[in-house]
């Protein structure tokens, strides 16, 4: 009561500052695009830069001379961020999005004028395709997050559930010849862990974050261990798994490049967007979407309703583990072609941070993976046109490119008000 | 608050559960204390228990045990002990190669076998120990100040690069050299720290994220830096660094008893910096703000203290904690930078730190027991053939046990007591 008269009286007296986190931002992309015109513009050589929608770079291309090209861009991107100052709150979206967009092609028309002949092409179907397969996994692993978390448990072993989830797609694929039973199996691998966390988290109380980072050393220990007892052994008889088939949709397959990038894909690919879809309309248009957002932001008024608190909190928490095991079988079924130790790498981690960027939705988690994915890709193509920046500043790129969108755009979250807080009736 | 909520959950238990009436002897009060859920109960009964997981693991994963399951029912005592023999015998092991090894110290009172011998054991395990405690204070620094440090790793590595550029890039006399190659690690891990605690309290970018993306950071800027001219060893081709000149490495402390005791100055700074974290945390003004903004930022707030510039100091201090860790690393064991000199030690801090349940002298003990586990396995590894992996499993069955103690208190039926668990700040989420 007394809180609320507080607040109010301040945000009555509170003026309205200039500065607002759109203007400062305004003024960042000004000066990135500056920066980008001057340091691009004359790094940039007055080679054609090429852009082709196609996957590869044979075939029709859009070319701009590089230093021009540079240029333009940048200042288009410093008059983007100029515009925000003026327009504040208004257009915020498509400004930002536009100033970004025309830093990278400035950015590009560099690297690409550079490039020896014949390599000066970027094909963007491709680093299209290449996004979206990077960010399947990350996909995957934030919406297991977004089930745990919407309910209110801290899910940061999604790590350990890709673990679970690629040694047994790996493991049951080469036993039963299948990779049907070897995705069957990853839900199972994921579920394990997500078991171990819903029972130690709800029924033991344990503080979550903690029981998420020690399962995910519990999780690389057991994969490791029966790594080395087992498949290390006799890896043609436990680890040779065979790739997932590829289902193109005829006709939508052929646009250019949203055709290759959606529509020639795989279990992982369409597994994803269904679940996003799923997900998204169930969160948000059902009652178990009310009830569990119900039970994540508070407990005890759910509770008052008669919706089980618990129970729907164990189903979610078992739920998100066969999603994220499924996103570990990615690992073993598609993008390698058999189970290492740690071979994750941290990717679990990466889906919990694309989680908090995405605010705690599907849709936005989604697009936070993506983002992530096309700094993946991106560095992918730039090492292979032979780019001047060293390979591991690179790979650095989408890591720091999240560091910077998180600081600068996203700022300060607001998680599911109960997330982490174990719930004890009465 | 998860802390309160547990102990209220006790409290309802021991309300139904029948109450025995207190003994009256002192060994019967001792007896009864020890069958409670206090603290070191707790512990080492966790530790029983995920070394009997790990013994399950161990035999189910032997080919000679599992032949027997076929004929199980007709003959189980073939199962039994088989699975013995071979749990105990890695066990044994274990012991042998972290503590020590009895055949050794008779050969060595007989005269017919090295000291050297006898102290091996001991030795690597407080030389895996050092970094250990560094780093696992430089979790539990910053998870009493109420963050979430998952950067061990990353501050680690970039104050092994800082105390290995020192090492052998400044011309420096005896003495003098390892002392600023202690301050390049510390001072490089700060800095690497000092980058989440400021973006957290100006822009308000979560932790977890900033640190978990700063590790992937710093370990590619290590893999570019160890292939560059001047700091590449120009005598290899693969990516490896200079060594670190002699007077800047970590004194060996058992080195006139052989060339094999890798133990070294390392351990002694550990002590110096628990007690002095330990100091810091509980008398020092900078403690009592880290504390407080832990428990509480919006009372801390309230009260005058600047949670933000706190949130700043906090993780500079973990940062340089890790480098520090990294520095004994490299100035001690690894001698140059390579790709992976630390190893896993930051992420292994992050356990350590939790088991010591946050507080100084528990993770230096916490790290000892890693370290131990750490010594014996290899041996374990290359005398049974029982994979390091296992280790790792014990390591988390471990710290899951002590982070649940109301699972330990379920299994062994203990008497209910107070534990202390992990409290801090966390508990409420993100």
């Amino acid at each position: 009561m007394t809180a609320s008269t507080v607040e109010a009286a301040q945000s009555v007296v509170e003026p309205v500052r200039y500065w607002t986190r759109q203007r400062k931002v305004g003024v960042g992309l000004a000066a990135v695009g500056v920066v980008a015109a001057l340091l691009f513009g004359s790094l940039a050589t007055s080679r054609k830069a090429e852009f082709t929608l196609a996957e590869t770079i044979s075939g029709s291309a859009v070319g701009i001379d590089g230093t021009v090209g540079a240029v333009v861009f940048g200042v288009l991107a410093a008059l983007a961020g100029a515009a925000m100052l003026v327009t504040a709150r208004r257009w915020f979206g498509w400004l930002l999005g536009l100033g970004i967009v025309s830093a990278l092609i400035s950015f590009l028309c560099w690297q690409l004028s550079q490039a020896p002949d014949n390599l000066n092409t970027i094909p963007l179907g491709s680093v299209a395709r290449s996004s979206v397969t990077l960010a399947l996994p990350l996909i995957l692993g934030a919406l297991a997050g977004v089930l745990c978390e919407r309910s209110a448990v801290i899910n940061v072993a999604i790590e350990g559930q890709f673990l679970m989830g690629a040694f047994a797609a790996a493991m049951f694929t080469t036993l039963a010849g299948s990779v049907w039973v070897g995705i069957l199996a990853a839900g199972a691998g994921g579920l394990i862990i997500a078991l171990l966390l819903a029972v130690l988290a709800i029924r033991f109380l344990v503080d979550q974050v903690v029981l998420g980072v020690v399962l995910n050393v519990f999780a690389l220990g057991l994969t490791g261990f029966l790594y080395e007892q087992l498949m290390a052994k006799d890896q043609s008889k436990y680890n040779q798994p065979t790739f997932v088939p590829e289902w193109d949709i005829p006709g939508l397959s052929k646009i250019p490049l949203i055709g290759p990038a959606l529509f020639k894909g795989n279990i992982f690919l369409y597994g994803a967007i269904v679940l996003v879809i799923l997900i998204h309309v169930g969160l948000f248009y059902t009652r178990w979407g009310l009830r569990t957002r119900a039970v994540g932001e508070h407990p005890a008024a759910a509770d008052t309703l008669g919706v089980k608190v618990l129970a729907l909190r164990y189903r979610n928490v078992l739920v998100g583990g066969l999603v994220a095991g499924f996103g570990g079988a990615y690992f073993t079924l598609l993008s390698t072609t058999n189970f290492n130790k740690n071979m994750t790498s941290g990717l679990g981690f990466v889906a919990l941070a694309a989680l908090i960027f995405g605010r705690w939705s599907p849709i936005g988690s989604m697009l936070a993976a993506l983002f992530f994915g096309f700094c993946s890709a991106l560095a992918f193509s730039l090492g292979s046109i032979n780019s001047p920046i060293p390979s591991q500043f690179l790979n650095m790129l989408p890591y720091i490119a999240t560091i910077i969108a998180v600081a600068g755009l996203v700022g300060r979250v607001r998680a599911p008000a109960a997330d982490g807080t174990p719930y004890i009736k009465g | 608050m998860t802390e309160q909520t547990t102990a209220s959950a006790e409290d309802l238990a021991a309300a139904g559960a029948d109450q025995l009436p207190p003994p009256r002897t002192f060994a019967g009060r001792f007896l009864a204390s020890m069958w409670t859920a206090n603290t070191v109960t707790v512990t080492v009964l966790a530790v029983l228990l995920a070394l009997v997981i790990g013994g399950i693991l161990i035999a189910i994963s032997d080919e000679a045990v599992r032949a027997t399951f076929s004929y199980f029912f007709s003959r189980p005592s073939d199962f039994f002990t088989l699975s013995w023999d071979k749990v105990s015998d890695a066990y044994a092991q274990l012991f042998k190669g972290s503590i020590v090894d009895p055949a050794t110290v008779q050969a060595a009172v007989n005269g017919t076998g090295p000291w050297e011998r006898v102290f091996f054991p001991i030795s690597e395990t407080l030389t895996y120990a050092a970094p250990l405690a560094l780093t696992g204070l430089a979790f539990a620094v910053a998870f009493r100040g109420g963050l979430f440090n998952i950067g061990v790793q990353g501050q680690a590595i970039m104050g092994a690069v800082g105390a290995a550029i020192a090492g052998f890039l400044l011309p420096l006399p005896v003495g003098i050299h390892l002392v600023v190659a202690l301050v390049f690690g510390a001072a490089f891990g700060g800095m690497y720290g000092f980058v989440p605690g400021f973006l957290k309290a100006r822009t308000g970018a979560h932790e977890v994220i900033t640190t978990i993306m700063l590790n992937y950071v710093a370990l590619f800027f290590l893999g570019w830096l160890i292939v560059q001219k001047g700091i590449q060893d120009p005598e290899r081709s693969d990516a490896i660094s200079k060594p670190v000149d002699d007077s800047a490495q970590l004194t060996h402390l058992l080195g006139f008893l052989g060339p094999s005791l890798r133990v070294n100055l390392g351990i002694v700074v550990a002590i110096l910096v628990v007690a002095a974290i330990a100091w810091l945390l509980r008398r020092s003004t900078f403690g009592f703000e880290l504390r407080a903004v832990g428990l509480n930022p919006e009372a801390s707030r309230t009260a005058g203290i600047g949670v933000g510039s706190t949130y700043v100091m906090v993780m500079t201090v973990a940062g340089a904690l890790a480098g520090l860790g990294g520095a004994t690393i490299v100035l001690g064991t690894a001698v140059s930078l390579t790709g992976a000199v630390i190893g896993g030690v930051g992420f292994d801090g992050l356990l350590v730190g939790l088991l010591g349940r946050a507080k100084p002298w528990g993770v230096f003990f916490a790290a000892l027991l890693f370290g131990a586990l750490s010594a014996g396995g290899n041996r374990m590894q290359s005398f049974s053939g029982i994979s390091l992996e296992l280790v790792g499993v014990i390591q988390a069955l471990i710290v899951i046990f002590v982070a649940a103690p109301a699972l330990v208190k379920t299994v062994f039926r203990l008497r209910p007591a107070k534990v202390s668990g992990l409290g801090t700040g966390m508990s409420k989420g993100w």
